[in-house]
């Protein structure tokens, strides 16, 4: 079977294999903010994470040679972002959002000052599955070759929706974020537990970046983050703080992300910006068709101060 | 599940005045002491923030005193320097009254890149559609384009904030992103000068609709359109009522339903006011520097706006210094680069250490003796109890 053959074919296929590609680390975002708004915070500083957890893993693997590694500097890197987030919104009078932008600006003014020497030279990449080895349509085998990472993330989404509901840790978590006052009563300290959400948070944004920089688009640039720190925000009220939502959420945002090229690759050029502003307008079409004004959203944690 | 705590409503006790003693007349001392705290405590932050600053830049093995001394000559030091960062004042004025007008209706709208940039291509387009009219005249309605341009961006973010309880944090930013895809698309297809071919622009404005500079100096007349613009605004929170019921509606939504007032109307007003003010940076950008609409209005202005309006603590006459503060630390950006070998995210790392040291000065608000006097007055009762004597 001729590569052309399949024709437009091609533009569904292409959609799914990019939409494996692009939602990882928006699955990987929107679950460590998920588990962070549960507590009853919001992180926006997420987006400079992910670009710092980029430069650091790319870097990592480009010094010692293991993209693994790398994987792990990016999960402790964001680990440390999240941590000051969590410790610096205790203080009364510190505002969430405001800090998660601050963290924003700086997360990526620190990755692009200390990745400058990392844009030239090349890193190992993350491995890769085949399971497409039973066709021989190329494309069929592109789509299914997929990154271990998204395979932890799947599982990680299915972990999370079982912990949630399930284990004694996902209870204090939905404790501290629907009532601060319920949850002193019960002897839980808020802040320790938010510190601790908001830093795991972080943790899971590294990996996130570190997938940018080390499989797709797999390499370390200034530009390498189009705000999927904050769609994944946005992602994670749309999937209403449920993390099976956020993973198919992600797959949808994924798809988007990936029309514009899957359109390029069969010789669609036309509006190709438009296309690639896709996730966006979705995002915001979906923001606004979930949002109410005379309710609050359905499974919303009460602390969170987004919602109100 | 149903409404969960959605009408958690606390009542902070920081806000109820302390009333002791006998009602006492403001002194002098007592009207300095209650204003002070607005300007010492943002001062003490910017401190903190640049020694902090001064240690990262140690850290990484440069001289932190060799750097500030680059950057007072990169942006202060000169009559030269001093004009390079009037001129990136100018957009940055515009740029954080777009974040600082919706901060009085509790809004935080971050978004403003987007509507520099759609005002940059309106005006653009605009003027080239107009060209062969006075020059007065195709100003003015580049200006107005801009204007509305942006107005409409951001007037859509408030609407969908009021009308809709889409967050208006989330939402602005994700505009700013459609902004740009949109005007990338423009400016390479439908707007396209098929004579750019490296850089796709638009059309370039003839020469006698470009905008020119302050006589005596090398900044165009931006600077003074963002001042005017500032000074307008604080009139517009300080002294009418439509900036009396923005504050009251920023304190609490519903109190002001209940008082009457017009919420919707208001909320899409001043963010349609403030998305306009950016619009017009936009236009500015396109007729006094660029000459064309093209992929460097996304320049960041929209995001260190954020922090100046931050750091000015939203009040629009704080932003004209922070402004020309800030414009010269991204002007020396390059000398720094130059001198010093750093990178030239050097700038943007303070930037972000300021901001966020600002955010946590916020905590200290309150809490410092020497800025409430009705505290001295219970000092002074404790110290002489025989001042207590009669009203026990």
């Amino acid at each position: 079977m001729d590569a052309t053959e399949i024709g437009l074919w091609g533009v569904p296929l292409a959609m799914l294999g990019g939409a494996i590609r692009v939602s990882t680390p928006f699955i990987f975002v929107s679950l460590g903010e998920a588990i962070t708004e549960r507590s009853g915070r919001i992180n926006l500083g997420l987006e400079g994470t992910l670009v710092f957890g980029a430069m650091t893993a790319y870097a990592v693997a480009v010094i010692t040679g293991s993209p693994w590694l790398g994987l792990l500097a990016a999960a402790a890197a964001g680990l440390c972002f999240g941590l000051f987030h969590g410790w610096i919104c205790r203080f009364r009078g510190v505002n969430d959002i405001a800090i998660g932008i601050a963290l924003m600006l700086f997360g990526s003014g620190l990755a692009f000052f200390f990745g400058k020497p990392f844009i030239q030279p090349p890193a190992p990449d993350l491995p890769a599955i085949p399971f497409g080895g039973w066709s021989d349509v190329p494309q069929v085998q592109a789509a299914l070759n997929i990154n271990v990472l998204f395979l932890i993330g799947a599982a990680l989404a299915v972990f999370l929706w079982w912990a949630f509901r399930n284990t004694r840790a996902g209870l204090i978590l939905r404790v501290v974020g629907d009532s601060s006052d319920a949850a002193r009563a019960m002897g839980l300290n808020p802040n320790t537990v938010r510190l601790i959400a908001t830093g795991i948070g972080g943790a899971l944004a590294g990996i996130g970046g570190a997938y940018l920089s080390l499989y797709y688009p797999g390499s370390w640039t200034e530009g390498i983050s189009s705000g999927q720190g904050l769609m994944a925000v946005a992602l994670v009220i749309f999937a209403r703080w449920n993390p099976l939502g956020c993973f198919a959420a992600a797959l949808l945002f994924g798809g988007a992300g990936a029309l514009g090229p899957a359109l390029q690759s069969v010789g669609v050029t036309q509006g190709y910006y438009l296309f690639y502003a896709a996730p966006y307008i979705l995002t915001l079409v979906i923001m606004i068709a979930t949002s109410s004004p005379s309710r609050s959203l359905a499974g919303a944690p009460g602390e969170l101060s987004i919602t109100k | 599940m149903s409404e969960t705590g959605a009408m958690a409503d606390t009542v902070s006790s920081a806000s109820v005045p302390v009333m002791l003693g006998a009602k006492s007349y403001p002194t002098a001392l007592e009207w300095i002491a209650r204003r002070a705290e607005a300007l010492v405590i943002p001062l003490a932050a910017l401190i903190v923030g640049m020694a902090l600053f001064s240690l990262f830049i140690a850290l990484v093995g440069k001289s932190p005193a060799q750097l500030y001394e680059t950057m007072w000559r990169g942006g202060f030091g000169s009559w030269f320097s001093v004009q390079n960062s009037l001129s990136r004042a100018a957009p940055l004025l515009l740029a954080a009254l777009c974040v600082a007008l919706p901060a009085r209706l509790g809004l935080v709208v971050i978004g403003g890149e987007g509507a520099i940039v759609l005002g940059g291509v309106a005006a653009a387009a605009m003027g080239v559609a107009a060209s062969g009219a006075p020059a007065f005249f195709v100003i003015l309605v580049m200006g107005v384009a801009g204007l509305a341009a942006g107005g409409i961006w951001i007037g859509a973010v408030g609407a969908l904030r009021h009308y809709r309880a889409v967050n208006e944090t989330i939402s602005s930013l994700l505009m700013a992103y459609i902004a740009i895809a949109l005007m990338n698309h423009l400016v390479e297809g439908p707007l396209r000068d098929p004579a750019s071919l490296n850089k796709p622009s638009t059309e370039p404005l003839a020469e006698a609709y470009r905008i020119g500079n302050i006589p005596g100096m090398d900044v165009h007349w931006g600077l003074v359109v963002g001042i005017i613009a500032c000074i307008l605004s604080w009139l517009l929170i300080e002294k009418t009522r439509w900036g009396f019921a923005a504050r009251i509606a920023g304190g609490n939504v519903r109190a002001a339903q209940v008082q009457g007032l017009a919420v919707g109307p208001l909320i899409v007003g001043f963010t349609a006011l403030a998305g306009g003010f950016a619009g017009l940076a936009g236009m500015l950008e396109v007729a006094a520097v660029q000459g064309s609409a093209n992929a460097s209005l996304a320049a960041g202005y929209g995001y260190t706006g954020i922090l100046v309006a931050f750091l000015a603590r939203h009040n629009p006459l704080a932003i004209i210094p922070v402004a020309f503060l800030l414009g010269g630390m991204d002007a020396s950006g390059g000398l720094i680069q130059r001198r010093m070998d750093l990178p030239d995210a050097t700038v943007l790392v303070l930037q972000g250490m300021l901001f966020v040291v600002i955010l946590f000065s916020e905590t200290f608000y309150g809490r410092f003796k020497a800025f409430n006097p009705d505290l001295w007055q219970r000092g002074d009762l404790l110290k002489r109890p025989d001042l207590l004597k009669g009203t026990a």
